[in-house]
């Protein structure tokens, strides 16, 4: 299992409080997206990243700017750490024209390409090559980017997954796999989809350095993230590790009957390790922040969120010709039915 | 006949278990079928009902899935695959189209595979680009393999019956906003409907509308309009079977009516309805009092947003209007 975190905290208080703001505005802003979802002005597909923000948030924080983020449809997280307006985001959700697509891609699909994001992908394992492909142009042109490629534990079945790895690791590309195990693929657990539970270890054929950490830990995040963002930059190898986090929330918005695959027990056990109470402790423990001021924390980021919310909600629905918008760069589709 | 009414989804489940409990040999694979019980819910209590062996909980992994079925078919097993969406079903196209469409043909009839693959096809609710896909017209230009996207519950129940028992590969759409629609389905467990029939869903005289799947719904509500609003009587074929195409109850209609509108949700262009309108082109030139009309989904991938969606997809207004086209 995961390495529990070493108990001497090397943060500063600013850097312990920063943390601490960008997981509770996930966790506040993935609720907000639930309860849009349920007032029907959200549709379709909508996974949110309630009980993994350690893992978004510990990585994306030990990232540099110009290095590249790719993952698949639960994707809130990092379209918000990667520098996306929230309120651009919020709209998206909402199918709004004030969203990152203009409405047009909705919560599975998020993008932020300036910022480096490269969203945003429904089809389970399809982005996985998409990631090597940022990793292998970036060792084309000669940088030093690395290139972060989240996918889920479900996910890595997927042949295409095998495909990328081995070219991966045949061409020494400068990407980080990064398998999200949070024990589920939508209803099916880890050991009635995987032969083998230890998902890491997948990279072991290919050549590939491989380890499995703990995802809930933030703190333990950041410093097995530092060091294999690092050895990756320089050596300009690859990675695969196999962060171990849990969802709290159903598989998406639509999942209504989560006692088909767990009971309300495993998720209460597993919410001792909330990661957003773990680091509150250190942060309580070490008396960084007073009661007081975690409490004024609170209710900032609420009311932050209900104002990008509420932004959004004022964001018009697309205008009807965007419809034929965006299908090529330089012609036009045929209108019409 | 006595009749039971079902869902749409009831119906294709009840069909799956009297195959089951006919053939010891017909068991199924899908991902988040077993415990989860579908993503549909259309396998509920199959697992239970079954047990492990014959309701395969598959990793997410089609490619694999289809090419597994393949492999059992050709040994005498006769799989029924759920695609959780038939947009998935693109990643095992190779398998699909390279594999199992082709293994009578390169064997010289030495194997066969009666494999089906059967799930949800077109647009559902705010699904976006990658989930939206109308997958039946891809299939339906395969040699190889039979295609049918049924439209009401006792279709779905016979029709499913008879691709379970068919020796060839058969492609199975559902479309995911008909897993609700009720209707009164035949208590008989041998109750097959032939493949490359087509039925008349309504009776008309002055124009043949045609459609398969969802589109046969929006087909009658355009029709009940246009003879409210107009008087105009458009007779409604549904197609059922792609592949094989029954032309022949198609160009009946059409010589009765002299006009026809093919109605399809896949993109317009290249679509099946493509197809459709060139072979009554072809043969029918002389009975037609106007071009042949042609409605389908808007060429774009699918949008998000709740308006662009529906703007995409064809209603009644666009059938009317195309009805209209064609001087009736
Ligand atoms: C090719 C494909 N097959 C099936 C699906 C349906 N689906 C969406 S998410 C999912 C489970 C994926 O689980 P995992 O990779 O563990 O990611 P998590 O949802 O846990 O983040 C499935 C089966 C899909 N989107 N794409
Ligand atoms: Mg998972």
């Amino acid at each position: 299992m995961a390495q529990p975190a070493e108990l001497t905290i090397d943060e500063s208080p600013a850097v312990l409080e920063e943390l601490y703001r960008q997981m509770l505005f996930i966790r506040h802003f993935e609720e907000k997206c639930n309860q849009v979802y349920r007032m029907g002005k959200a549709g379709g597909y909508l996974h949110v990243y309630i009980g993994m923000e350690a893992t978004a948030v510990g990585w994306l924080s030990m990232l540099r700017k110009d290095d590249y983020v790719i993952t698949a449809y639960r994707d809130h997280a990092q379209a918000l750490l990667m520098g996306n307006d929230p309120v651009a985001v919020m709209a998206e959700i909402m199918g709004r024209q004030g969203g990152t697509s203009r409405g047009k891609g909705g919560s599975m699909h998020l993008y932020d390409i300036p910022n480096n994001f490269f969203g945003g992908w429904g089809i389970v394992g399809g982005h996985i090559p998409l990631g090597a492909g940022l990793a292998f142009a970036s060792k084309y042109k000669g940088e030093d980017r690395v290139t972060l490629n989240f996918l889920g534990d479900g996910a890595s079945n997927a042949g295409v997954f095998y495909e990328t790895l081995n070219m991966a690791g045949l061409w020494d590309l400068p990407c980080i796999f990064l398998i999200e195990n949070n024990e589920f693929a939508m209803g099916t657990r880890l050991e009635y989809h995987a032969a083998n539970v230890e998902l890491h270890r997948k990279g072991y054929p290919f050549g590939i350095r491989h380890e499995r950490m703990d995802g809930m830990d933030v703190l333990a995040v950041r410093k097995a993230a530092r060091r294999i963002i690092d050895y990756v930059r320089h050596e300009q190898r690859p990675y695969v590790v196999e962060v171990m986090n849990y969802r709290f929330a159903g598989h998406g918005a639509a999942d209504n009957d989560q006692s088909l695959y767990r009971t309300p027990d495993e998720v209460e056990a597993a919410k001792a390790r909330d990661p957003i109470k773990l680091l509150e402790n250190v942060i309580r423990s070490q008396g960084i922040l007073s009661d007081e001021q975690i409490e004024a924390i609170h209710s900032e980021i609420e009311d932050q969120v209900q104002d990008i919310y509420e932004k959004a909600d004022a964001s018009p629905f697309p205008d009807p010709e965007e419809v034929y918008h965006h299908v090529y760069t330089d012609m036009e589709v045929e209108k019409g039915h | 006949m006595a009749t039971k009414e079902m869902t749409y989804r009831e119906a294709v489940r009840q069909a799956m278990v009297d195959e089951m409990e006919r053939d010891p040999n017909v068991f199924l694979m899908g991902e988040d079928i077993g415990r989860y019980q579908g993503t549909f819910r259309v396998t509920a209590g199959l697992f239970n009902q079954f047990k492990q062996v014959r309701v395969l909980d598959t990793p997410i992994t089609e490619p694999a899935i289809v090419g597994l079925a393949t492999g059992a078919a050709m040994v005498g097993l006769r799989p029924i695959v759920e695609m959780m969406t038939m947009s998935f079903s693109i990643l095992a196209l190779d398998q699909i189209i390279n594999h199992s469409a082709k293994v009578h043909y390169m064997t010289a009839g030495a194997a066969c595979v009666p494999i089906v693959i059967r799930g949800p096809g077109g647009a559902a609710n705010q699904l976006s680009a990658q989930h939206s896909h109308s997958m039946e017209g891809w299939y339906a230009h395969v040699p190889g393999l039979k295609v049918v996207a049924p439209a009401f519950p006792a279709d779905a129940y016979g029709m499913l019956k008879t691709a379970v028992r068919d020796d060839n590969p058969v492609i199975f759409t559902e479309h995911p906003t008909l897993y609700g629609v009720k209707g009164q389905v035949p208590d008989d467990k041998e109750f097959l409907i032939p493949f490359g029939k087509a039925n008349i869903v309504r009776q008309g005289t002055d124009i043949t509308l045609i459609a398969y799947s969802k589109m046969v719904h929006v087909c009658l509500e355009a029709a009940e309009r246009l003879a409210n609003e107009s008087g105009v009587r458009a007779e409604v074929v549904d197609v059922r079977s792609l592949l094989p195409l029954d032309v022949a109850t198609i160009y009946s209609s059409v010589r009765k009516t002299h006009r026809a509108v093919v109605v399809y949700e896949d993109w317009r262009s290249g679509g099946f309805g493509a197809e459709i309108a060139a072979r009554i082109g072809e043969d029918c030139f002389d009975d037609l009092d106007a071009p042949v009309g042609r409605v389908g989904g808007l060429n774009v991938p699918m949008p998000y947003a709740r308006v662009l969606e529906l703007q995409c997809i064809p209603n009644a207004d666009d059938v009317i209007a195309a009805v209209r086209k064609t001087g009736v």
